[in-house]
């Protein structure tokens, strides 16, 4: 928000509790209202999608269809036939999760609870432990080889091996870090260039002419923004797709 | 792009600082300690942990059997499309094989009456030539038995008109004479005939 002559360009990411003394009581932010919001669209438009059931879909129901294929199309070609079809409803509900949340935080008065690291590290760290688990449940003690590159000499061992488990531990890092950046920066910009506008309208004649330039902008981010929301959830599902490749054949 | 919390912030707090107030809280993102923050975590653990198991219980399964179902439709009518094709083809086949077996029993038969007749008509041609070769040796033979009749009476007649000939001539007959006048007369004769 823009109060005066200030840009408070972070203030949109407070959170503050909701629902009175129930969220005071909870501790329940918009974040979680936005969390739930995204998850009930998502099952909406496939439940509603779906309804039909028609041999040739509608458009709702294609919409449904072609999500559903291309994300199982992403799982089944990265992980494998029969192991993508395990993992994909995870990686289905993280796309979308992360899809929507990014997208409906771009609507006015909304919260995008993707540009918390808190809840982008934590989808990453929940990737991280469900490889780390499947490593162990489909190679066993083998796993851990890994962290010593094959046909490396022994001697270079001690630098070898921290190197590459600070590699594999830095993988939830830049996961959640690339997610939480991207849509900070994004939305930090939407709003320094709204005050902008405000700003410069405060000016008289010749700032309102002016005060186009940075409105046109923030268009042009916006359209941006959705680019970026829809990179970021395929990034995270695609990265996801691949470390789950690596943990059950390697 | 790739930003860190640190560029960000180092990007944003000139910026922000542009018009006077800096960035006096920094982000609230990094405020672990805001029990709001803290409970989005928990929160977002817990409705995402429902939101997957509502997708993978429910909501995936259904768009999979609609997608199953279009696909077994499909598949069946393509089957059943294939089978008719097969069919088709078959009778097809069946049709052009009768075809070709009544061309070529009609082709046997016109052979078989074709031979037949010919047959039939060469046995009559030779019957045919057969009787009339008998016929011919029939006539033939009576020809010569009717010559050899005629060529034995003639002596007779020769002999009975010179006889009555020489009797209106001389009065009277040799008959020794007679003969032996008319057997150098045929003598003769047969030699000019011949």
């Amino acid at each position: 928000m823009a109060s005066g002559s200030t840009i408070d360009a972070l203030g949109q990411f407070e959170l503050h509790p909701i629902f009175g003394s129930f969220g005071e009581a909870l501790r329940f932010s918009q974040a979680p209202l936005f969390m739930v919001i995204s998850s009930a669209v998502v099952l909406a438009f496939l439940y509603i999608g779906m309804k039909p059931k028609a041999v040739v879909p509608g458009r709702l129901q294609a919409a449904a269809e072609v999500s559903y294929d291309f994300v199982h199309g992403l799982a089944v070609d990265t992980i494998g036939e029969e192991k993508g079809t395990a993992f994909f409803p995870f990686i289905f509900a993280l796309f979308f999760f992360i899809l929507v949340g990014n997208y409906i935080g771009l609507l006015p008065f909304s919260y995008t609870f993707t540009s918390h690291i808190a809840v982008t590290f934590a989808l990453a760290i929940t990737v991280f432990i469900l490889c780390i688990l499947t490593s162990l449940r489909f190679q066993g003690m083998n796993f851990f080889k890994h962290f010593m590159p094959e046909g490396a000499p022994m001697a270079l061992s001690p630098i070898l091996v921290p190197i590459e488990i600070l590699s594999y531990i830095s993988r939830p890092v830049s996961l959640s870090i690339r997610l939480f950046a991207n849509m900070v920066a994004g939305h930090v910009l939407l709003e320094v260039f709204a005050s902008f506008t405000i700003m410069l309208a405060g000016l008289g004649v010749v700032g309102d002419v002016l005060a186009v330039t940075p409105l046109v902008l923030n268009i042009a981010l916006t359209a941006l923004e959705l680019l970026v929301g829809l990179l970021q959830a395929y990034v995270f599902a695609i990265l996801t797709c691949i470390y789950l490749r690596e943990a059950v054949d390697h | 792009m790739r930003l860190t919390p640190r560029f960000l912030l180092s990007a944003a707090a000139p910026l922000a600082a542009l018009p006077g107030r800096a960035v006096a809280e920094g982000m609230p993102q990094l405020h672990f300690k805001d029990p709001l923050l803290q409970g989005q975590v928990v929160w977002g653990a817990l409705i995402f942990i429902i939101f997957y198991l509502l997708l993978s219980r429910s909501a995936l399964p259904r768009v999979a059997s609609v997608l199953k179902a279009r696909e077994t439709r499909i598949q069946s009518d393509l089957d059943l499309a294939r089978r008719a094709r097969k069919d088709a083809d078959q009778a097809q086949k069946e049709l052009f094989e009768a075809r070709e077996k009544a061309s070529e029993d009609a082709n046997a038969t016109i052979q078989n009456i074709r031979e037949t007749t010919k047959e039939t008509i060469r046995v009559q041609a030779e019957e045919t030539a057969a009787r009339l070769e008998a016929e011919i040796k029939n006539a033939e033979s009576q020809i010569a038995l009717s010559r050899n009749n005629a060529l034995s009476s003639i002596n007779e007649i020769a002999s009975s008109t010179a006889m009555t000939l020489a009797e209106r001539l001389v009065g009277t007959a040799d008959q020794q004479a007679v003969t032996a006048a008319i057997e150098h007369a045929r003598a003769a004769g047969a030699d000019h005939v011949s």
